[in-house]
């Protein structure tokens, strides 16, 4: 939903004349926790987008804190790229506890 | 609240291919196969874009127009309390009708285009909001009959392949359920009450009832792009199953509340384990869905009349912005 996730082109047609700017939205469900990504709107500035998020996202005690961010200040890693991004954490199994073999004496570790 | 099916309508694009298909296709549809999601950024297929840009737009557009004929009552609601849950039942929707926009905008049209094709009679909304609500029985077949329907269309669509879609169902079913309820609680204190709202709720049974069975779209055998829509994992459970479903599940809710389903057909055959039921009016559907039906030229104007007398708020609004931007901006220099 955020302005980084859009594709490159558009859907055509006549441009947005004076559109409000699109805001994303994330929500703290409950103290202790993290703010989670929970959806965009618009708005024309960031007051009003944290009002309408109160509207829009918290009708139901979804949440206790709201942030609201420019969609265009987001900058997004190129799904294009994903393979070979994420593939040299992939390799890496040692990295991970389950690698290495315990003898089954050692009880606690 | 939910759109019809959207086979009413031709798709802009054609199906992809199988053969031929490239490497980039190959992939997209092996995630699709593998029930995995596919995200905005995503390589997709152009007519995978333009269904769902579709469906997904006039899924919106169902939800805002939706608050129309329910919006109708709010004022001659008959109790404090009954009004306050329709006033949050009418926010419900324009809320879907965020959600919803908000997931078409990845797709990469901005909403004024989306609003535009709306005004302009373009865009399609589900055929069921034009009929018009003449009692406040309505307001509770609505909730318990459309809503409903809704409900058996949209729980599917929370596996839809497309990401932003399926989170957006996701919310929506959540809140939907207590739209049903609250509208067969209407129905129910109908029910209950003299025989002159008894018969108030038996009439808005009799004029919904059909609409809403037509809602889920035409036949399986008339269908032109389930099986494209199936292979995507954007539709997942055929028009005429979902009919079967809705039936099934609301005649032993009506039968509860005492009335009767205007079907002469209406009959359990037990060697299926589904209930037989008679046809459907098809010419209505089209006359409606063709702007014939008995409110599509209000519900319209209604529309544009609201968006065309809040343009001076939103201008004043985006106005009020940039002017304390300027003054921040001056403080700072």
């Amino acid at each position: 939903m955020s302005e980084a996730e859009k594709p490159g082109g558009t859907g055509g047609g006549t441009p947005p004349v004076q559109e409000w700017p699109l805001w994303e939205v994330f929500i703290r469900s409950k103290q202790g926790l993290d703010h989670k990504h929970c959806g965009s709107l618009h708005a024309t500035d960031a007051k009003q987008a944290i009002q309408m998020a109160r509207d829009v996202y918290t009708r139901r005690n979804e949440g206790v804190s709201i942030w609201v961010v420019p969609s265009a200040a987001i900058t997004a890693s190129d799904p294009g790229d994903r393979e070979s991004f994420v593939d040299p954490m992939a390799d890496k199994i040692f990295r991970h506890p389950t690698f290495y073999d315990l003898p089954d004496e050692l009880k606690h570790m | 609240m939910y759109t019809q099916s959207m086979d009413t309508q031709s798709a802009e694009g054609q199906p992809g291919k199988a053969d031929g298909a490239g490497p980039e296709e190959q992939r997209f549809q092996a995630t699709v196969d593998a029930e995995g999601k596919i995200e905005p950024r995503d390589w997709m297929p152009e007519a995978y874009r333009k269904t769902l840009l579709r469906q997904i737009s006039q899924h919106a557009h169902s939800e805002i127009i939706g608050m129309l004929p329910e919006g109708n009552w709010i004022s001659r609601a008959p109790s404090l309390k009954r009004k306050a849950i329709l006033i949050a039942k009418v926010q419900d929707e324009a809320g879907h009708g965020l959600y919803l926009y908000s997931a078409a905008e990845t797709l990469g049209q901005s909403r004024d285009q989306m609003m535009d094709a709306l005004h302009t009679g373009r865009a399609k909304y589900s055929s069921i909001f034009n009929y018009p609500t003449l009692t406040w029985a309505d307001v509770g077949a609505i909730g318990w009959l459309v809503d409903g329907a809704a409900i058996m269309n949209q729980i599917p669509l929370c596996r839809c392949s497309y990401g932003p879609y399926a989170r957006a169902m996701i919310r929506v079913c959540k809140e939907e359920s207590f739209h049903q309820r609250q509208g067969f609680d209407i129905m129910l204190s109908l029910c209950k009450g003299t025989a002159e709202q008894k018969a108030m709720a038996q009439d808005a049974l009799e004029r919904w009832w059909w609409p809403v069975l037509a809602m889920f779209g035409p036949p399986d055998a008339a269908s032109v792009h389930s099986s494209q829509s199936a292979r995507w994992k954007i539709k997942r459970v055929s028009n005429d199953e979902l009919r079967q479903k809705f039936v099934d599940a609301t005649v032993p809710q009506a039968e509860l509340l005492g009335l009767e389903v205007p079907d002469d057909k209406l009959e359990w055959n037990a060697q299926r384990g589904h209930y037989d039921y008679g046809d459907i009016d098809w010419d209505d559907f089209w006359r409606v869905v063709n702007g014939e039906g008995p409110c599509n030229k209000e519900r319209l104007a209604a529309r544009v009349k609201a968006y065309d007398d809040g343009q001076w708020v939103r201008d004043a609004a985006m106005a009020y912005a940039e002017k304390q931007k300027a003054k921040r901006h001056k403080e700072v220099a």
